[in-house]
């Protein structure tokens, strides 16, 4: 009879993923977390609790930088969710219908700014919405709506709505093809059992289609969320650190790489930073719980 | 055949639709590369028109080149995303294999914690890393990077490569015990290349955020001779702000090896997203 021995090798499998993963994501992750409670005095560090939370939130100085990141980064999101998702689905709507010609070189085609690193769309559209250059006003004019155009990334009531829809314009491919793929995959004989009931076109989509793509649409939601809530590239690209005009376009992530990294003459402030990192960690926590348990669950999945 | 399902007149509005938006998704890439072979006065004066005998220049390309080290940031890019996603793919191969193939105590609990990094941003653990790879001597080389690529990357792999990895027949893995292969045998030999589709799915999803990414660049490795494409592009074009020539020249040559990499392995990626990879 054998005794169990020890598998050594599902310790090897697993070892070098674990290790890696534990060391450069969770590790950090809670250290961030921890380095929040300390503060640096003379170049020693010391613990002082959620003092440093209490500044955040309550000090002035502090408190309006990031309220104004907060509200911002929310508008950011509704941004997203407003326009990307739902021309997203409009797009997967029509490239999923049946018989359509050249659907894969559209799909391809639209996908193709999701691809681009947020320098190239960050500089690009910069250089389109330049006064400077002029072809956002003289294409405006061409339609006769010249009187339209402003200095939009320049202006503060406009430079942070204009750098969500340079995002949407980037991200838009991703709801797309979920959408798309959640679509094809509903059964035709579901479609044909509408027709006979006299369900078709537009009425097929909104009362058969849509309510079928709904857990879809959620983990688009929850995507979105996530991804705009550590947002930051785009921002410093057009913008810079400091998030101008008047730190109209600051976000959370701009705003904890200013404050731990350090921008122009203030120095770097890691615990600051770290406690920043510890409100948007509870931020994308509460979303995802949110989801996972609110609307996820609750969803009717139908059988397909 | 139903009526409202091959209305002429719909099929020209939903090619419409989607020629509009294509115009509008394609249009700053057109209008950045044609004007980077353009002289400065025609890119001001018709910025929309060809570039033509009279208004052709490499003027820009000229300056790029000799300002800025771009083989470099192109070689360090490349360095990274091949390493980090070689590491990935293998870490998370083998990861999913002992989690999907084997019955241990603590199964479960160790996928739900290699599952955690696919909802939570690494980035929110950044000061830690800067702290840590300062401690280490990692700053400033590319490993700082590939070690966070790697990290970042493994919980989605490990989970879509694990639900890949339950379709392979046990039959296959026993005939291969029966024949007395080792357990590293029979995963190497007979699961890894039954996997290989999963595993251009994982690659390819994982390809673009390294590559385009900026944050960890600018944090953890800012020097010039270990700075990425993307920032050095980001840096030069920061420096070349008057510079049109330049700068719409350096963005030209920051999209051409993205848009290469999309145009070879684009039907993977999209095969990829629509096979419901991502649920």
């Amino acid at each position: 009879m054998q005794t169990r021995r020890i598998r050594w090798h599902i310790a090897v499998f697993l070892a070098p993923a674990v290790l890696v993963y534990t060391a450069v994501m969770i590790f950090p992750l809670f250290n961030t977390l921890r380095l929040a409670l300390f503060t640096e005095v003379d170049q020693s560090r010391i613990y002082v609790g959620l003092q440093n939370f209490r500044t955040l939130f309550f000090d002035p100085i502090w408190s309006e930088q990031f309220w104004n990141a907060l509200g911002n980064n929310f508008w950011f999101f509704l941004v997203h969710m407003l326009v990307q998702n739902p021309i997203g689905v409009a797009l997967a709507a029509i490239l999923s219908h049946p018989r359509l010609r050249f659907a894969a070189l559209y799909r391809s085609a639209i996908f193709i700014p999701t691809i681009l690193s947020f320098v190239i769309v960050g500089f690009a559209w910069k250089l389109i919405l330049s006064p400077l250059w002029g072809i956002a006003p003289s294409m405006l004019d061409a339609i006769g709506l010249k009187s339209l155009f402003a200095p939009w990334l320049g202006k503060e009531e406009y430079a942070l709505t204009t750098l969500a829809l340079v995002s949407v314009w980037q991200f838009v491919g991703i709801p797309m093809m979920l959408i798309y793929a959640a679509l094809l995959s509903i059964p035709e004989e579901i479609l044909e059992a509408g027709e006979i009931d006299g369900i078709t076109g537009a009425s097929a989509f909104w009362k058969i289609k849509l309510p079928l793509i709904l857990p879809s649409i959620g983990i688009i939601s929850i995507l979105t969320f996530v991804g705009n809530f550590n947002a930051f590239d785009l921002i410093y690209v057009s913008q810079g650190a400091l998030a101008g005009p008047d730190f109209s376009t600051d976000i959370l992530g701009t705003f904890m790489y200013r404050t731990f990294f350090g921008f122009q003459l203030q120095l770097g402030d890691p615990h600051m930073g770290s406690a920043i990192a510890g409100a948007m960690f509870a931020i994308i926590l509460v979303g995802v719980c949110i989801y996972l348990f609110g609307i996820q669950t609750r969803m009717r999945r139908y059988q397909l | 055949m139903n009526k409202a399902r091959s209305n002429p007149l719909n099929t020209a509005a939903m090619h419409g639709a989607l020629i509009l938006y294509t115009l509008i998704a394609l249009f700053p890439v057109f209008v950045i590369i044609i004007n980077s072979f353009k002289t400065r006065r025609a890119i001001f004066r018709e910025p929309l028109a060809l570039p033509d005998a009279e208004s052709f220049s490499l003027i820009g390309y000229q300056t790029v080149m000799k300002q800025g080290d771009f083989f470099l940031y192109f070689q360090n890019s490349l360095i990274v995303t091949v390493v980090s996603l070689a590491f990935v793919l293998l870490f998370g191969a083998m990861a999913a294999f002992a989690l999907s193939e084997y019955k241990f105590k603590g199964n479960t609990l160790m996928g739900l914690y290699l599952a955690l990094g696919i909802m939570i941003p690494i980035r929110i653990g950044t000061v830690a890393i800067l702290e840590m790879m300062v401690a280490t001597g990692l700053v400033n080389t590319l490993w700082a990077l590939i070690l966070v690529y790697t990290a970042q990357g493994l919980p989605l792999a490990v989970f879509i490569l694990s639900e890949f990895m339950r379709q392979v027949s046990d039959d296959l893995k026993n005939a291969g015990r029966v024949d007395g292969l080792s357990e590293y045998t029979i995963f190497f030999r007979l699961v890894l290349p039954l996997v290989r589709p999963a595993m251009a799915t994982v690659a390819v999803f994982n390809m673009i955020p390294i590559w385009n990414d900026l944050w960890f660049p600018l944090i953890l490795a800012p020097a010039e001779e270990t700075k990425t494409l993307t920032l050095g592009s980001q840096v030069f074009i920061g420096q070349f702000v008057t510079d049109w020539n330049a700068v719409l020249s350096a963005l030209s040559m920051a999209i051409l090896p993205v848009l290469v990499l999309y145009v070879i392995f684009s039907r993977q990626l999209i095969r990829g997203i629509t096979s419901g990879a991502v649920k």
